[in-house]
């Protein structure tokens, strides 16, 4: 094993350890900084079981081969919660892929969660293409029995697209993405947009798993850790020292 | 049910650890078995991929009835089965289906790719319609700042803006804060992919 080699699993066993020792003895009600478009969500959840409304939740086009899908895995996991929550209501709701592989992910979950037996047709393929996932994402997002849609996972700078389409349909949105072009976009773009590493979290503000709770905490310590580290490398080299 | 899902978990753990492990360690059995899990996990995709046509032909099929998006459900299903069946029959490097390519697919995206850029601008327009706020205009003035510096003007670069400014937004600041955005996506990508490998989100069903 070589030293890089060597760093790389010291720092995935570390996380791991930690995720592992906080779930057990992390509080169960730890308190977040409040994201106010993961407020609306929950909301909007509660509000579309009422109204018999959808939601409407589009998971990019995250290869599973690359590290690219996890933003979309984080956002399926988001939906698999959503789904829980509202598997009595009038109206499934319905999420579209850019993927083949994540489509049958999503009806997995839709299935697994609901057992509802209409999974194959809620969770969609809509295209292979950027532009054509999100072409093939308007019908849905536009569709009028929609409530809100739910922009997460890996897009480029095609969520413009979508998120132009669901605001204009009056919908509430929520959009997120792991690629720097995108967020820019959806922050122009969406009245609610989730930056940086917000995406990541939104399983643990909708689930009171430990397990979630600790996986945002750990990336607090690592994101200090990376921080000081940071600051002393460019004090050393400042003291001509590194 | 129970078991199987169990099953599916213990799978699923498994071989994200011998993967995972095969990529730190230089032991030539783990290298193997993690070359191996990958090139079936690309066979896997593929079929996937075959296996999300099928679904998409469904979804248009049960649309097809509706009085609103039928028409646009037959169309795509007809160009489905039109292009499915050159493709079959010409084999995909035959100049019809290139052709078939290069006159419906390349500027239909084309098409999407302006409309794209009209909506960028639009988005921007509104964007102080939307949120009045601190972060929304310096946002604003530094779109215009960074469009004015690489905007060709006839008189030339404006003095300090194209020299100085536009190269210190774009190359110190743009690039600090978007390797710190970059620092919280790879570590929120470390943590999912934990959370998987301990089979607490199960994408793949199993609860």
């Amino acid at each position: 094993m070589n030293w890089y080699a060597l760093v790389g699993f010291v720092i995935v066993a570390l996380a791991a350890g930690l995720i592992i020792f906080l779930a057990f003895f992390l509080q169960r009600k730890t308190h977040w900084r409040e994201i106010p478009v993961i407020k609306g969500l929950k909301r909007q959840v509660g509000l579309s079981v009422e109204d018999g409304r959808q939601l409407h939740f589009a998971i990019g086009r995250g290869n599973l081969l690359t590290p690219d899908s996890m933003a979309s895995l984080t956002a399926l996991s988001a939906f698999d919660q959503v789904v829980r929550s509202t598997a009595h209501a009038d109206r499934p709701p319905v999420v579209s892929s850019g993927d083949g592989a994540l489509s049958i992910l999503s009806q997995s979950t839709i299935f697994s969660a609901s057992g509802s037996r209409t999974a194959f047709v809620q969770g969609r393929l809509a295209g292979l293409t950027p532009f054509s996932y999100v072409a093939g994402s308007l019908q849905d997002a536009r569709n009028p029995d929609v409530a809100a849609n739910v922009l997460i996972g890996h897009f480029g700078l095609e969520i413009a697209l979508l998120t132009e389409a669901a605001e204009r349909a009056g919908t509430f949105v929520m959009a997120g993405s792991d690629d720097l072009a995108a967020q820019a976009v959806a922050y122009a773009a969406s009245a609610q947009p989730l930056i940086g590493e917000e995406l990541y979290v939104v399983g643990a503000y909708l689930s009171d798993n430990p397990v979630y709770q600790a996986s945002v905490k750990v990336q607090d310590i690592y994101r200090w850790l990376i921080v000081v580290i940071l600051v002393a490398g460019a004090l050393l080299n400042l003291a001509g020292i590194l | 049910m129970k078991n199987k899902g169990l099953f599916s978990v213990a799978i699923a753990i498994a071989v994200g650890t011998l993967i995972l492990l095969g990529y730190f360690a230089d032991r030539p059995l783990l290298v193997a078995l993690r070359v191996t899990f990958v090139q079936w996990a690309i066979l896997l995709t593929a079929l996937a991929v075959f296996i999300g046509v099928i679904n998409l032909m469904v979804v248009h099929m049960s649309r097809l009835g509706q009085k609103k998006g039928g028409i646009s459900s037959m169309a795509l299903l007809l160009g489905l089965l039109f292009s499915l069946g050159i493709g079959l029959v010409f084999g995909p490097q035959h100049p019809f289906s290139q052709a078939l390519f290069d006159a419906v697919v390349l500027p239909g995206e084309a098409s999407l790719l302006a409309v794209l850029s009209i909506s960028l601008l639009y988005a921007a327009i509104r964007l102080l319609h939307r949120r009045t706020d601190l972060i929304s205009l310096i946002f604003v003035a530094t779109l215009v700042l960074v469009l004015l510096g690489f905007v060709p003007m006839p008189f030339g670069e404006i003095p300090v803006l194209g020299d100085f400014l536009r190269p210190y937004i774009t190359q110190v600041l743009a690039a600090a804060g978007a390797r710190g955005i970059l620092l919280g996506v790879a570590l929120g990508t470390l943590t999912t992919g934990l959370r998987i490998l301990m089979g607490v989100d199960r994408p793949y069903g199993g609860r």
